[in-house]
């Protein structure tokens, strides 16, 4: 037992070996460490859904993992989902949308809408709202946002 | 804000989670979906010196069907018990509570048997357990012991579940022939804790009910399970007098808490209402 602990993980396809403290928590990690600050942190306790990941292929809540969990761990965040053209169209269909104002939620908003389309069918505006009831926004009123993962969801599955 | 200072042991085997447990005690916090005890972390509420993460026990995973029972290991999480066969025709009334529980980002960390140990009166799970007559299986390094849901919530949060022992899975009874169940919540946001809920689980015999049992949460201090509603429910075939009976002997079951989300009296009202519809809806069915 330790209050330090050293890590391997992957992070964006790259592996990083680091030694945390076992109290810092993942987002915490990729924004002071490794200066991945695309992952935002609003309410810190899991509520608001600013810091969402993708940790092991599943989106989770950045600021209730610790760094120290992700030894062994496949996680990508919004800059590696970016870089690698996975989410182009859905970016493309936020900003046609107007889809954020001051992009806080932004991150969190574009993975959890991705996971959504993972599934691979479409949805209807009120599932894809509960499937997005767990990410704030304060800006747009949700509606902007909505249109923009229908309108990507058209786009993939057929409209 | 920022956890406080602790150490953490990524533990590899049950053994060394119950060695921790009875050299540190209530100083040890278990580690599993993370997604309560590290929003109280986070805002300094507790104070743990060691946390002790039992992710990789992979003894701890799993959902199977086993002589009649379900078992559901502790580290099993929301979202697997949301997609599982094995629950959605064993246990119905867990697989239509699950989309209650939280959002999806949380129900892909969250486990059963965090939900389960933590005990917050507001969740989902406890009170599914009561209903449904659980029992839950605690570790320690004196061996294991069987621990029936309906005696296991002590409080508001507080459990039968010792310091020195670890909750490794329930086991929960699979739907019988003749038997449905029904779940009902309110809450303000889709996923929020709930306003009010109803856990329901009864025999169906031509619209009569029957060994009925209905577990209240987001109400008193703990799941409560209603014994003056559950008799009344089954007191001749369900028609709007027995509906009345019932929701009258709730008043008589539960002694709601009050807070600034909803006063005690809005709670129970909440409460009667969700249980008129949830019967009804129960009734229909067309089969258990």
């Amino acid at each position: 037992m330790d209050e330090f602990i050293d890590i391997t993980t992957r992070i964006n396809g790259e592996t990083v070996t680091r030694r945390v403290e076992a109290r810092q928590h993942l987002v915490d990690f990729l924004r002071l460490e490794l200066g991945l600050t695309g992952s935002h942190l609003g309410c810190e306790h899991g509520v608001c859904g600013a810091c969402t990941l993708r940790v092991d292929g599943v989106i989770v809540r950045g600021c209730l993992m610790l760094a120290a969990q992700a030894d062994g761990a496949e996680v990508w965040t919004i800059e590696g989902v970016s870089d690698s053209g996975e989410i182009a169209d859905l970016q493309e269909a936020f900003i046609d949308r107007n889809a954020l104002q001051c992009g806080y939620c932004t991150p969190g908003m574009l993975l959890t809408a991705q996971e959504m389309l993972a599934q691979g069918h479409r949805m209807s505006r009120a599932e894809i709202r509960e499937f997005l009831s767990g990410n704030y926004c304060r800006c747009t009123g949700y509606h902007a946002i909505v249109d923009a993962v229908e309108t990507v969801m058209e786009r993939r599955f057929g409209g | 804000m920022k956890a406080p200072r602790f150490s953490y042991v990524r533990a590899e085997s049950l053994d060394q989670v119950l060695d921790l447990l009875a050299e540190h005690g209530e100083d040890a916090r278990i580690l599993a979906g993370g997604q309560s005890l590290m929003p109280t972390l986070n805002m300094r509420l507790s104070h743990p010196i060691l946390l002790i993460d039992i992710n990789r026990l992979d003894a701890l995973a799993g959902i199977s069907l086993d002589d009649g029972e379900v078992r559901i290991g502790a580290l099993a999480r929301h979202a697997e018990l949301l997609r599982s066969p094995i629950v959605a025709e064993h246990l119905p009334l867990i697989a239509e509570a699950m989309p209650h529980v939280a959002h999806a980002a949380i129900r892909n960390r969250g486990t059963f048997g965090g939900s389960i140990a933590l005990a917050d009166p507001a969740a989902e799970l406890p009170a599914c357990a009561v209903a449904l007559d659980a029992s839950f299986v605690l570790a320690s390094g004196n061996g294991l012991r069987r621990v029936a849901a309906r005696s296991f919530f002590k409080g508001l949060f507080e459990t039968e579940r010792a310091d020195e022992e670890i909750l490794i899975e329930a086991r929960i009874p699979a739907l019988r022939p003749g038997y449905r169940s029904s779940f009902m919540e309110l809450a303000r946001r889709h996923g929020d804790f709930a306003l009010a809920g109803v856990c329901c689980h009864a025999r169906c015999d031509d619209g009569a009910l029957s060994d009925a049992s209905l577990a209240y949460f987001g109400s008193d201090d703990r799941p409560r399970l209603a014994r003056a509603a559950s008799e009344a429910a089954g007191g001749g075939p369900w028609s709007d007098d027995v509906k009345a009976r019932t929701v009258e002997a709730l008043g008589d079951d539960l002694d709601p808490i009050g807070n600034f989300h909803a006063s005690a009296a809005t709670r129970l009202h909440l409460a009667k209402v969700l249980t008129g519809r949830a019967l009804d809806r129960l009734v229909a069915q067309n089969q258990g």
